[in-house]
C-alpha cells in the first residue's frame, strides 16, 4: 500500500484531534482527542518504519532490522500516553469531586 | 662658567622656597618673619639677576636644562630655563620692582592678621616664581607654564580679602578670560608641535623648521599667540578683566596689573619676533588692536573716579601703546616701554597705596583733594610719575614713548596722529588725576581729614627710588640723534631682539619737529587739566561723559552677548534637555518595555484552550514560512 | 604572580570582611587590606617587573577555549595604581563616616576592588566579561543599601543600563570569538581576527555600548549624575575614580585594536558625541546647585575629553589618556572627600546654602582650591601634562574636523573654570553664613589623605614623565596595534 494513504489517514486523525482538543470543552473528551493525535503520529511512524524496511531489504538488506527505532518510539509513546492518562483522569476526578464539573474552562484558576 | 650658570635655578626657586615656607608656616610665623622671609627671597633672587645681567651682557646666551617634563614620542620638552639679554632684562624688572613692592606691601598690609599676612606674602611669591619662570623658560611650554601660574596667582591676590564676593567676582573673571586668551595659546602651541615636533625657542625659530611652516600656519599661529597676549596683557577684546582686578590690594595692582604679568604678553611677542617678523597681516591686526585699545581706554580713563581705575585704564592704554610699537616692527621700544612704564606705573600705584591708606580705605578721588600738605613725599614722587608717564624729557616715559610714536610714524603718519592724540589723553587724565587728588580743598570726612598722615619710611623708600627710576630709567634708550651711542638698551638686546628697520626712516629735521611737537602739545594738554582741575567740584556726569564714566557699557555688553546667553543655554540644558529628552530617552525605553510587558501578560489568560489555538496557529505559521523559505 | 595577588588580595580580605562584626576593626582591616593591594602593585611597579611576575596563567574553560590568564601591562599598571591608591585613600578618608553593617559594606567594597583589578588584568575576552560583572555586582549592592533617599530607583536604573550595555558586550565578545582562527578568547587571538570591514561596524557598537555607558559618554549618561548624588560618598569614590576607567580601558583593549577598521570609519562620530558631551556637561555644570551633581557632571566632561583622545588614534594622546586615567581617578576622590566632610560636618551640599567656608576651616579650603585647580588642568598640578598630551593628539588626529574638535573641547577648559571658580567662590569664599555646627576644621585622618593627594598632585604636576615612562611602551605597541593605514596604501 502507498506511503501517501498513510499519511492521509494520519493528518486526518490529527486534525481530528486538534478540532477536538481545541472545541471540546469537557476534560475527558480532549483526553480523548489528544490520544487521537497521539495515535495518529504513532500511526505515521509504524507506517514509516515499514516503508524503510522494506526499501533496505529490496536494497539487500537481510537482517529486516532496518527502522525499526521508529517502532521503538511508538511504545514509548504508548507508555508515556498510558503514564499521562492515569494521572490525568486522575486530575480530572480529582476536580469533579471539587468543582462538580469537568468542563476546562472553569479551569482557568491557575494563572492567579 | 656654563656649569656656574647651571645655578640660575636658584632665581625662580627662591621665591618658591619663600612661598612654600609663608604659606605653609603662616599661622607659625610671627609678622616680621614673614615679611623679611617674603622680601628677602625676592632680593636673593635681585641679585642673582644683576650677576646674571653681568654674565649676558657680552652678549651671549646660556640654556640650562634640568630634566625631561614631558616626552611622548618624538615630543621632548625639557624643563629647561634660558637666559639672554631679553630675559636679562625682566629678570632685573621683576625682582627689582619686585623687591621694592614686597618691602612696600610690609607697611601696607600690617593690619592684617599674622595668618592672612603669611598667605598674602606667599601668594606673592608665588606670583614672582610664576613670572619668572614665564621670561626664564627656553620653551613655550615653560613659558606657558609660568603664564598659567602668573594667572594663577593673579586670581588668587585679586580674591585676597574673600569675604567680599564682588572681589571674587572679579577674581574669577580676571581668571576666566586669561583662560580664554590661554585657550588660544596652547592651541598655538599644539599647532607649533604639529607642524615642527619641538617647542623650544631654538627649534622654532631655527630657518630650516620655520621653512617648514607655510604662511598660513605662520598667520594663524601667530593671530592665536597674540588672542593669548590680549587676555594677559589686557587688550581689546579681553581688557575689561584688568580695571576689575584693581579689587586687590594695592601693591598687587602695582606689581601684577602694572609692572610684570600684564607685559607678558608683550615678552612673549618679542620673544616670538622672528615668527611676526614673517606674518604682516597679524602684524597689522596687533598694530591697529593696540592702537584701538589705546585710544579706547584713554577715553574711558579720562572720566574714572576710581584712583586705581583711572591707573588701571592707563595701564591698559600703556600696554596698547607697547603693541602699537610692536606691530611696526618696533620691538626694542616696545621692551623698553615696559621697562619706563613698570617704573612710573608701579610708582604710580605705590603712591595712590600711599593715599588710599592715608584716606583709610577711600579710593574715590571726589572725595579727596588738597592732600599735598599732608602727604609730601607722596605727593612729590606722584608728580615725578605723571610727568614721566605724560612724556616730558627728560624723563624716563618722554623717551620710550618717542621711540613708539617715532616708528608709528614711520608706518604711517595717520597711525601716529592717533598715537600722538592718545599721549595727550594720557597726559590730561593722569593730571586730572593729580590735581583733583592733590590740590584743591580737601573733600572728605572729617574724621578722614583727621587721619591723615604721611606713610612709614617702609612705603615711601620704595616712592622715593622708583621716582629715581622714572626719572633716569630713560637714559639707556637716548635717541641717536640726540646722543652718538645713547641708544644702548638697543645695542644690549641686539643679540636676542632686534626692530625691524624700517623702509622710511625719518630725517633729522623731522624726528627734531616731531619730538617738539609731542612734547608742546602734552605741556598744553597738562595746562588744560591744570585750568580745570585745580579746584575740582565734583558733578554729574552726562552725555558722552556718562558713556565714558561706563565704560563704553562694553561690560554690559559682553554680560549680555556671551555670559547671560551661555548661562541661559546651561539651565535649558539642566532642567529640560538633560532630564527630558536625554533622560526621557532612556526612561522612555524602560517605560516602553513595561508597557509592552504588561501587554503581553494578557495573553496568559488561564484559558488553556487559547493556549492550545495559539500554538496550532503558531506551528502551522512555522510550517509555511519553512514550505516557503525551502525554495 | 603579582597579578595574581593583585586580585587574590582583596578578594581574600572583601571575604573576611563579611564576619567582622565591629566597625572600628573592619575599618581597619580594610585599610590594611587595601595598603596590602597598594604595596602589590608598588612591587610590581618597581621592583618585580619581568614577565613572570606580571603574568599569570592557568587553565580555566580549555574547551572552550578561554583560561584565567593576566597581564600588567602599561596601561594595567596605571589602572591599578590608581585602584590600589583609592581604596586607603577611600577608606581613610572617610573614616568618620559611619555605616550600617559595616562588615558588608567594606566586605562589597573590597569585592569590587577585586573585581576592578581583574578587569584592568584580565588577558581574556570571557575573564573579562566575568570580571566586568563582578565589578558591578557588589556596586550595585553598595549603591542601593546605603545611601540617599531615591537610591533604590536610581541604582536599579543604574544596573540595568550598565548590564544592558554588558550583555551587548558579551554578544560582541562571542561573535568575535565566532570568528577567531583557534576558537579561542585569548586577547592575543583576539587581536589576530580579521574581520570585514562591514560587519566591523556593527559589531563595533556591541562593544561600545557597554563602554559608553560605563564611562559614561554623552548621551549615555543619564544614570550617572543620580547614582552618585544617591550613592553613599566612600561608593560614589570608587565609581566615579576608579570604575569609570573601565569603559576607557575597555575602548582601548578591548575595542579598538580588536575593530581598528570600524574605529577608524566610527571614530568623527564619536568624537563629535564626546566633545558635545564636554560642553554640554560643563554648561549644566555652571548651573548644578549640588556639589555631588556639579562634581559628576565635570567628570563627564572629563572623561568626554579622554574618550575623543582615545579616538585620535596617536601617541600623544593616548599618553595623555593613560596620565589623565590616573590623575582623573586621584582628583576627584579628593573633591568628593572634601565634599563628604562639608556634608557630614555641615549637613547640606547645597551651594546656595553654603558659603564662607575658607573662614572656619582655612586647610579645608586650601586642600579644596589645589584639587579644584588640578582638576582644571592648572600647570605644575597632575592635570596639565594629561589634558596637554591629549589636546596635542586631538590636534594631530586624522580627523578631518581636528581643529574643529580641538576648539570646540577647549571650549570645555575655560567652561571648566568657570564652574570651579563659581564653586569655590560660593563655598568657600564669602561672608560665613550662619550654620548650625560650630567651627571646626580637618582631623587628622582626613590631612593626611588629602596631604597624600596634593604630594601625587604636585609629583605628578611636576615630574610626570614618571608615569608616562611606564606607559611608554604600551602606547606605542597599541597605535601600532590599531593603524589601519596599510589598508589605504593598497
Amino acid at each position: 500500500m502507498p506511503i501517501f494513504s498513510y499519511i492521509v489517514l494520519s493528518i486526518a486523525l490529527f486534525s481530528i484531534g486538534i478540532v477536538g482538543v481545541l472545541t471540546r470543552r469537557n476534560a475527558i473528551i480532549i483526553f480523548m482527542s489528544i490520544e487521537l493525535m497521539l495515535n495518529a503520529v504513532n500511526l505515521m511512524l509504524v507506517a514509516f518504519s515499514k516503508m524503510h524496511q522494506n526499501a533496505a531489504i529490496l536494497a539487500g538488506d537481510v537482517s529486516g532490522t532496518a527502522g525499526m527505532d521508529g517502532q521503538l518510539f511508538v511504545f514509548f509513546i504508548m507508555v508515556v500516553a498510558a503514564a499521562e492518562v492515569s494521572v490525568g483522569l486522575a486530575i480530572i476526578v480529582m476536580m469533579y469531586r471539587n468543582i462538580h464539573s469537568v468542563d476546562v474552562n472553569f479551569l482557568n484558576r491557575l494563572k492567579h | 662658567m656654563n656649569n656656574v650658570l647651571q645655578i640660575v635655578c636658584l632665581i625662580p626657586l627662591l621665591p618658591l622656597l619663600g612661598f612654600l615656607v609663608n604659606g605653609l608656616g603662616r599661622n607659625y610665623l610671627s609678622k616680621t618673619l614673614i615679611g623679611w622671609i617674603g622680601s628677602g627671597t625676592i632680593l636673593g633672587s635681585f641679585i642673582l639677576s644683576v650677576w646674571v645681567f653681568m654674565q649676558v651682557k657680552e652678549g651671549n646666551t646660556h640654556v640650562a636644562e634640568y630634566f625631561n617634563f614631558i616626552a611622548v614620542d618624538k615630543l621632548v620638552i625639557p624643563f629647561a630655563l634660558r637666559i639672554d639679554q631679553l630675559t636679562s632684562l625682566f629678570l632685573l624688572i621683576i625682582t627689582g620692582v619686585g623687591f621694592l613692592i614686597h618691602v612696600y606691601s610690609v607697611s601696607y598690609m600690617h593690619e592684617e592678621k599674622p595668618g592672612h599676612f603669611g598667605r598674602y606674602f606667599s601668594y606673592l611669591n608665588l606670583f614672582v616664581f610664576s613670572m619668572l619662570l614665564l621670561v626664564m623658560g627656553d620653551n613655550f611650554v615653560i613659558m606657558f607654564i609660568g603664564w598659567e601660574g602668573v594667572g594663577l596667582c593673579s586670581y588668587l591676590l585679586i580674591g585676597y580679602w574673600f569675604k567680599k564676593q564682588e572681589y571674587n567676582k572679579a577674581a574669577n573673571k580676571a581668571f576666566i578670560m586669561n583662560r580664554v586668551g590661554d585657550l588660544a595659546f596652547l592651541i598655538a602651541l599644539f599647532w607649533i608641535i604639529a607642524k615642527i615636533g619641538s617647542v623650544s625657542f631654538a627649534d622654532v625659530f631655527a630657518a630650516e623648521n620655520l621653512a617648514k611652516l607655510t604662511q598660513t600656519d605662520i598667520t594663524v599661529i601667530t593671530l592665536l599667540l597674540f588672542v593669548g597676549a590680549t587676555g594677559k596683557s589686557a587688550q581689546i577684546p579681553l581688557y575689561t578683566w584688568l580695571p576689575d582686578a584693581m579689587a586687590g590690594p594695592t601693591p598687587v595692582s602695582a606689581l601684577i596689573h602694572a609692572a610684570t604679568m600684564v607685559t607678558a604678553g608683550i615678552y612673549m611677542i618679542a620673544r616670538s619676533h622672528v615668527l611676526y617678523n614673517m606674518a604682516p597681516l597679524t602684524m597689522n591686526v596687533v598694530t591697529y588692536t593696540g592702537l584701538a585699545t589705546a585710544l579706547l581706554a584713554a577715553t574711558i580713563a579720562l572720566k574714572q573716579n576710581d584712583i586705581k581705575k583711572v591707573l588701571a585704564y592707563s595701564t591698559v592704554s600703556q600696554l596698547g601703546f607697547m603693541f602699537l610699537a610692536l606691530g611696526t616692527g618696533a620691538y626694542v621700544a616696545a621692551v623698553f616701554h615696559v621697562m619706563t612704564h613698570a617704573f612710573f606705573k608701579a610708582l604710580l600705584f605705590l603712591g595712590s597705596g600711599s593715599v588710599i591708606h592715608a584716606m583709610g580705605g577711600e579710593q574715590d578721588i571726589r572725595n579727596m583733594g588738597g592732600l599735598r600738605k599732608k602727604l609730601g613725599i607722596t605727593f612729590w614722587t606722584f608728580v615725578i610719575g605723571c610727568v614721566a608717564i605724560a612724556g616730558i624729557p627728560p624723563f624716563s616715559g618722554f623717551f620710550s614713548k618717542d621711540a613708539i610714536l617715532l616708528s608709528a610714524f614711520e608706518k604711517s603718519p595717520l597711525l601716529y596722529g592717533v598715537a600722538l592724540f592718545t599721549a595727550l589723553l594720557t597726559a590730561f587724565y593722569m593730571f586730572r588725576l593729580l590735581f583733583i587728588t592733590f590740590t584743591g580743598k580737601f573733600r572728605g570726612t572729617e574724621e578722614q581729614a583727621h587721619h591723615l598722615h604721611e606713610s612709614p619710611l617702609t612705603m615711601t623708600l620704595p616712592l622715593i627710588i622708583l621716582a629715581i627710576l622714572s626719572i633716569v630709567g630713560g637714559w639707556v634708550g637716548v635717541p641717536e640723534l640726540i646722543s652718538e651711542g645713547g641708544d644702548k638698551l638697543s645695542a644690549f638686546l641686539a643679540p636676542a631682539v632686534a626692530s625691524v628697520p624700517q623702509e622710511h626712516p625719518v630725517s633729522h629735521s623731522e624726528e627734531y619737529f616731531l619730538m617738539g611737537l609731542s612734547t608742546g602739545l602734552v605741556l598744553l594738554a597738562i595746562l588744560a587739566a591744570w585750568l580745570m582741575f585745580r579746584n575740582y567740584q565734583r558733578k554729574e556726569a552726562s552725555g558722552l561723559g556718562k558713556l565714558l564714566e561706563n565704560k563704553w557699557y562694553v561690560d554690559e555688553l559682553y554680560e549680555a552677548m556671551i555670559v547671560q546667553p551661555l548661562h541661559k543655554l546651561g539651565g535649558i540644558f539642566k532642567s529640560i534637555v538633560d532630564p527630558k529628552l536625554v533622560d526621557g530617552l532612556v526612561n522612555g525605553v524602560g517605560r516602553a518595555v513595561n508597557y509592552g510587558s504588561r501587554q503581553l501578560r494578557l495573553l496568559q489568560s488561564g484559558q488553556v484552550g487559547s493556549y492550545v489555538l495559539l500554538m496550532v496557529l503558531s506551528i502551522v505559521l512555522i510550517f509555511t514560512i519553512q514550505f516557503f523559505l525551502r525554495k | 604572580m603579582i597579578a595574581f595577588f593583585l586580585i587574590l588580595v582583596p578578594l581574600a580580605a572583601g571575604l573576611i570582611s563579611f564576619l567582622i562584626k565591629e566597625e572600628k576593626a573592619v575599618k581597619s582591616f580594610a585599610l590594611l587590606a587595601s595598603l596590602a593591594s597598594l604595596a602589590v602593585s608598588v612591587l610590581g611597579l618597581t621592583v618585580l617587573k619581568t614577565d613572570q611576575y606580571l603574568n599569570f596563567n592557568a587553565p580555566w574553560m580549555s574547551s572552550l577555549g578561554s583560561s584565567f590568564s593576566l597581564k600588567l601591562d602599561g596601561m594595567g599598571q596605571v589602572l591599578c595604581l590608581l585602584t590600589a591608591v583609592a581604596y586607603p585613600l577611600v577608606v581613610g578618608g572617610s573614616w568618620q563616616a559611619s555605616h550600617q553593617k559595616p562588615g558588608r559594606f567594606f566586605g562589597l567594597m573590597l569585592l569590587a576592588q577585586a573585581g576592578l583589578m581583574g578587569v584592568f588584568l584580565a588577558s581574556d575576552a570571557l575573564l573579562f566579561y566575568f570580571f566586568w560583572e563582578l565589578a558591578l555586582i557588589p556596586m550595585y549592592f553598595l549603591a542601593s543599601q546605603w545611601g540617599g533617599e531615591r537610591r533604590i530607583p536610581v541604582t536599579f536604573k543604574f544596573f540595568v543600563y550598565t548590564f544592558l550595555g554588558s550583555v551587548l558586550m558579551l554578544i560582541g565578545i562571542l561573535y568575535v570569538y565566532s570568528q577567531t582562527a583557534d576558537h579561542s578568547f585569548s586577547l592575543a587571538s583576539f587581536y589576530k581576527v580579521q574581520i570585514p570591514g562591514s560587519t566591523q561596524l556593527w559589531v563595533f557598537w556591541l562593544f561600545f555600548a557597554a563602554f559608553a555607558i560605563k564611562m559614561p559618554v554623552f548621551p549615555f549618561h543619564t544614570w550617572q549624575p543620580d547614582t552618585y548624588e544617591q550613592a553613599s560618598t566612600p561608593t560614589t569614590m570608587i565609581l566615579s575614580g576608579v570604575m569609570v576607567k573601565m569603559g576607557l580601558l575597555g575602548l582601548i583593549r578591548w575595542l579598538m585594536p580588536v575593530l581598528p577598521i570600524a574605529s577608524y570609519q566610527w571614530g568623527d562620530t564619536v568624537m563629535i558625541l564626546a566633545v558635545i558631551g564636554i560642553i554640554y556637561a560643563s554648561l549644566i555644570a555652571i548651573r548644578q546647585d549640588d556639589l555631588k551633581r556639579l562634581i559628576a557632571y565635570s567628570s563627564i566632561a572629563h572623561l568626554g575629553l579622554m574618550c575623543a583622545a582615545v579616538f585620535s588614534e596617536n601617541i600623544s594622546a593616548t599618553q595623555g589618556v593613560m596620565i589623565q586615567l590616573f590623575n582623573h581617578g586621584v582628583n576627584i576622590i579628593g573633591l568628593w572627600i572634601i565634599v563628604e566632610i562639608i556634608e557630614r560636618r555641615y549637613g547640606t551640599r547645597k551651594i546656595s546654602e553654603l558659603g564662607g567656608l575658607a573662614q572656619q576651616a582655612p586647610v579645608m579650603a586650601t586642600f579644596f582650591v589645589i584639587i579644584a585647580l588640578a582638576n582644571i588642568a592648572l600647570p605644575l598640578t597632575n592635570g596639565f601634562a594629561g589634558e596637554f598630551l591629549m589636546f596635542n593628539g586631538l590636534l594631530g588626529a586624522k580627523s578631518k574636523y581636528f581643529v574643529v574638535f580641538t576648539v570646540l573641547a577647549g571650549l570645555g577648559i575655560i567652561l571648566a573654570a568657570v564652574y570651579t571658580l563659581n564653586m569655590i567662590r560660593k563655598t568657600f569664599y564669602g561672608e560665613a553664613v550662619s550654620l548650625k555646627v560650630p567651627v571646626t576644621d580637618l582631623k587628622l585622618n582626613e590631612k593626611l589623605v588629602l596631604g597624600v593627594i596634593v604630594l601625587i598632585i604636585f609629583w605628578l604636576g611636576i615630574h610626570p614623565q614618571s608615569l608616562l615612562e611606564v606607559t611608554d611602551g604600551f602606547a606605542k605597541d597599541w597605535v601600532n596595534k590599531i593603524d589601519i593605514s596599510y589598508l589605504f596604501r593598497k
